[in-house]
């Protein structure tokens, strides 16, 4: 018979390290998809699962079990996915000449004829990508969380630990942010 | 250009292309061994890291009470000063055994 979250995590909690891994097994793909939205080189995403899931072995001991095993796991993805962010944050800086040919494709069509844009176009999912690359660490964490993820202000507070004021700040830089982005876009290519 | 309308499509573009899950082969068996190579704490070192916690707050109560201890001294009347008080107690007993008519 399959044992619980609460059966693994207090076998864990007594010293059985072994009961960890279902615990990784059945988490590690929502942790992954999570990952993928903060980092785009597959190595960065795997060094940032893997700090994941140590700093869940070593904090295991705080969790209450007062909620699921899942939101517990949640907050401390987005956390240091967000402390990733913070210590990447320095290269973020490029222009948009670097645009991929597909990319450039999208964009021109979207120019010439906004409606025939696809939004199910792999290309627009990777000039989002290289927008939000330029956004700062807590406004791409907002518009991430926010507009993609549709996650309500409550419950970004609850993920971040930010309090639901400063959410609300940080969503609105976050969206001055983003339109500042994209009009350099339009800044740089079309005029 | 319409901003507003390009920030719409690819805010849905992104909602359209969720990231994959997809995990590497044999990640969990990857991070058991991460975690059995990890160097197991004995009681000295966890009693080490106890202390190192425990430095900063007791830094910070001595800190707080040597300031309480300065203004508190600063702000008493000179009678009560140490030294006097020092003083009196060491020659109370002097005090005590010389008779009232000495002094004449």
């Amino acid at each position: 018979m399959e044992r619980t979250d609460a059966e693994l995590i207090a076998a864990v909690l007594k010293g059985d390290a072994a009961s960890f891994e279902p615990l990784v097994q059945k988490y590690s793909p929502r942790i992954f998809a999570t990952a993928r939205r903060y980092a785009r080189r597959e190595s960065e995403v795997e060094d940032i699962v893997q700090t994941i899931w140590l700093k869940a072995f070593e904090k295991l001991e705080s969790f209450r079990g007062e909620a699921p095993f899942e939101h517990w796991l949640m907050r401390l993805a987005v956390r240091t996915c967000f402390d990733g962010l913070r210590v990447h944050q320095r290269n973020r800086e490029t222009t948009f000449s670097e645009l991929s040919e597909p990319e450039q494709d999208w964009l021109d069509r979207f120019v010439s004829q906004p409606d025939a844009a696809g939004e199910n176009a792999e290309a627009a999912s990777q000039l989002v990508a290289r927008v939000l690359e330029q956004l700062s660490p807590s406004a791409r964490m907002v518009i991430t969380l926010q507009e993609i993820e549709e996650r309500s202000v409550k419950e970004i507070a609850a993920l971040t630990g930010w309090s639901v004021p400063l959410v609300k700040v940080r969503a609105f830089r976050a969206r001055a942010e983003m339109r500042k982005v994209l009009s350099r876009i339009a800044k740089e290519k079309y005029l | 250009m319409n901003l507003a309308q390009l920030e719409r499509k690819l805010i849905a573009a992104a909602r359209a292309n969720p990231p994959s899950s997809r995990v590497p082969y044999a990640f969990e068996k990857r991070i058991m061994a991460q975690l059995a190579a990890r160097p197991a704490l004995d009681d000295w070192a966890l009693w080490g890291r106890a202390l190192w916690r425990a430095a900063a707050p007791c830094v910070a109560i001595m800190l707080l009470l040597g300031a309480w201890s300065l203004f508190d001294l600063q702000g008493s009347t000179p009678t009560n000063d140490l030294s006097q008080q020092l003083e009196q107690t060491l020659l109370a007993s002097v005090d005590q055994d010389q008779p009232a008519d000495s002094a004449w």
